[in-house]
């Protein structure tokens, strides 16, 4: 099947984003866990590769929670390059000279999957804050959706990191016979305390920006950038390490020989996070960043199973690969391991690594050899022991 | 860790990780429980076409072998273990790690819980060289098969074969077969099972089971 003959059926005029979409959800609406039905609806999506004979070469790459569906190449909305190029393209681990990889934008999400700043068909406004919850799991739903609109049965291998991790791993729970193999990086079964408060602080500070207007800006012709901005920064400091942090700024000044005695930019570190904040604003819905980071906070699946993570992988036909990163204090060796425990005591196929590296949580998006290496070394072993059947 | 995915960690497998997998029948599912550079599991997949896993400490051994396409995690066999389900495993292999570990008795009966089989290996601090020079010199012996002095070895409950064969006895577990072997695993038929074995074999290599009216439940630590 070439896939590239299907796309572009759903969305025209000026909503229509660059890439793929598929208006899923026509006939049947998707149900999602808040009780609310959704359809139709609109999937963005890239595809890089191509899909062999026999279907047997599918990689799901799942997006973090700000990420998109272009994950290599050139970004055609940001004219920058994709955020996981190291990992995908001719010759990398995930090598589309080989693998057929698909890679949709999440459902929430502001890069033309249907989200809160989508129109909502009945009122013909944004949707705003009247886009019912999401969460990981209906994300998922979506994407399921999306692979069997491609004709898709069988992943081969579904992958991610932060958020995208999350999604993989409810792939394996929820679509067990569906996926051959799962690489959840930098990952947790559920989210901690700890997530939660500091995914509340840029909640707090978007909904306490005077141009947030209720969720509805954007018929108020505006949008909430100090508060985005600063929920951005204050997520950029989680995503590094002290040691990568120190590295790269340590104290120095920023332009400047000596301190101001004022509250201006003084610290190179100061100047990094407000740029990082200013151009997030350029890039990332508000009411999106809201909606997306309320799914990582309800992610449980631990809850999902009555307390017992290992009965969400009982009799799972999957391989896993768990990777995790020593200077990753946000999803910490420690809640990886806990996902691997649970895979162990349902005798489940679990390979785990940590990998070393100081860079913080980003390291999955980095120049990391022993994580490719494993990755390579993996595929391989998931490759020997492929098969399409499902049960 | 830089080696070569393309290699195969068995090119050159230890003798006495072949004399381990003799034991093992072919088709088995296998747990390898401090698996190193993951080289009789890899051997294991080879000839006896075995469902392998394996635990090890390192992260070089473990990054080693999932580049190899081995399942392996990394973890530790004093505190990993408890999260195995019950006879998960029809064999589990502990090579030359027991004396390693913080608590002997009780990795012995998690082992023993996890797989139906056990195939474990221990060095003999029995053996007549190591008594030899105990006795001759008064200090911490070194030989060629303990070649670490005391301070820096990785080995904090040494047991001699005898010792080994009593604790089996007294937790009602079968040896269901025994060889007495050099360091490299060679085998030493003549010194059979008893008091010679004891004293001269280097390495005693154990096939144990655990009979089916035993309860499976490992004793409290002593």
């Amino acid at each position: 099947m070439d896939s590239t003959q299907r796309h572009d059926e759903a969305v025209s005029g000026p909503e229509a984003p660059a890439g793929q979409t598929a208006l899923l959800g026509v006939e049947t609406p998707l149900t999602l866990d808040c009780g609310v039905e959704l359809g139709p609806f609109t999937v963005a999506y890239e595809t890089y590769g191509k899909l062999n004979e026999d279907r047997s070469n599918v990689i799901l790459a799942c997006h973090a929670l700000t990420g998109d569906q272009f994950v290599t190449g050139t970004n055609p909305i940001s004219g920058k390059p994709g955020w996981w190029p190291l990992m995908i393209g001719p010759g990398q681990p995930f090598d589309t000279d080989r693998y057929f990889v698909v890679c949709a934008n999440v459902l929430g999400g502001c890069m033309g999957t249907t989200g809160p700043k989508s129109i909502d068909p009945k009122t013909g406004k944004p949707y705003g804050l009247s886009f019912p919850v999401i969460t990981i799991k209906d994300m998922v739903r979506a994407q399921a959706m999306l692979l069997d609109y491609l004709g898709i049965q069988k992943i081969f291998c579904v992958s991610g990191g932060s958020m995208g991790g999350m999604q993989a791993l409810q792939w394996t729970v929820t679509y067990s016979d569906r996926v051959h193999s799962a690489i959840p990086m930098g990952s947790a079964a559920h989210h901690t305390a700890q997530n939660i408060a500091l995914h509340e602080v840029g909640r707090q500070a978007i909904m306490g920006d005077p141009d947030w207007h209720g969720g509805d800006y954007l018929s108020h012709n505006t949008i909430p950038r100090a508060g985005l901005s600063v929920a951005r920064m204050a997520a950029h400091i989680s995503y590094l390490s002290e040691a990568a942090m120190h590295r790269k700024f340590g104290r120095q000044l920023q332009d400047r020989d000596t301190i101001s005695y004022g509250f201006g930019a003084d610290f190179q570190v100061e100047s990094y996070l407000r740029h990082q904040g200013t151009i997030f604003v350029e890039r990332f819905d508000a009411n999106s960043y809201l909606y997306l980071t309320r799914a990582m906070d309800y992610f449980d699946l631990i809850s999902e199973f009555q307390g017992v993570l290992g009965d969400a992988f009982k009799h799972s036909p999957t391989r896993f690969c768990i990777i995790s990163f020593t200077g990753d204090w946000l999803f910490p060796t420690s809640v990886n391991r806990t996902i691997v425990h649970a895979l162990n005591a349902a005798a489940a196929n679990v390979s785990f690594v940590e990998v070393e590296s100081d860079k913080g949580h980003d390291a999955f998006l980095l120049d990391e050899p022993e994580m490719f290496e494993t990755i390579r070394g993996f595929l391989k072993g998931a490759a020997e022991h492929w098969s399409g059947d499902t049960p | 860790m830089t080696s070569d995915p393309n290699s195969t960690p068995s090119s050159d497998i230890r003798i006495d990780l072949l004399l381990i997998a003799d034991l093992i029948e072919p088709g088995s599912r296998v747990l390898d429980v401090g698996c190193g550079d993951g080289s009789l599991l890899h051997h294991l997949a080879q000839a006896k076409k075995a469902d392998g896993r394996g635990i090890e400490l390192s992260q070089a051994g473990v990054n080693a072998c999932v580049a190899h396409g081995l399942s392996v995690v990394q973890g530790d066999a004093d505190t990993d273990l408890v999260n195995y389900p019950t006879a998960a495993f029809d064999y589990v292999v502990l090579s030359q790690t027991l004396q390693q570990v913080r608590h002997p008795r009780d990795v012995l009966c998690e082992l023993l819980r996890i797989g139906r089989r056990v195939v474990i290996s221990i060095p003999n601090f029995g053996h007549w060289k190591v008594r030899w020079k105990l006795a001759l010199t008064g200090r911490m012996p070194v030989t060629e098969a303990l070649n670490r002095q005391w301070y820096d070895t990785p080995n904090s409950h040494f047991c001699t074969i005898k010792d080994f064969v009593i604790l089996c006895a007294d937790l009602g577990i079968q040896i269901e077969r025994q060889n007495s072997t050099d360091m490299q695993g060679r085998r030493m038929p003549i010194v059979g099972a008893g008091s010679l074995a004891n004293l001269f074999s280097e390495q005693g290599v154990f096939l144990l089971s655990r009979p089916a009216d035993h309860s499976s439940t490992a004793p409290g630590a002593g």
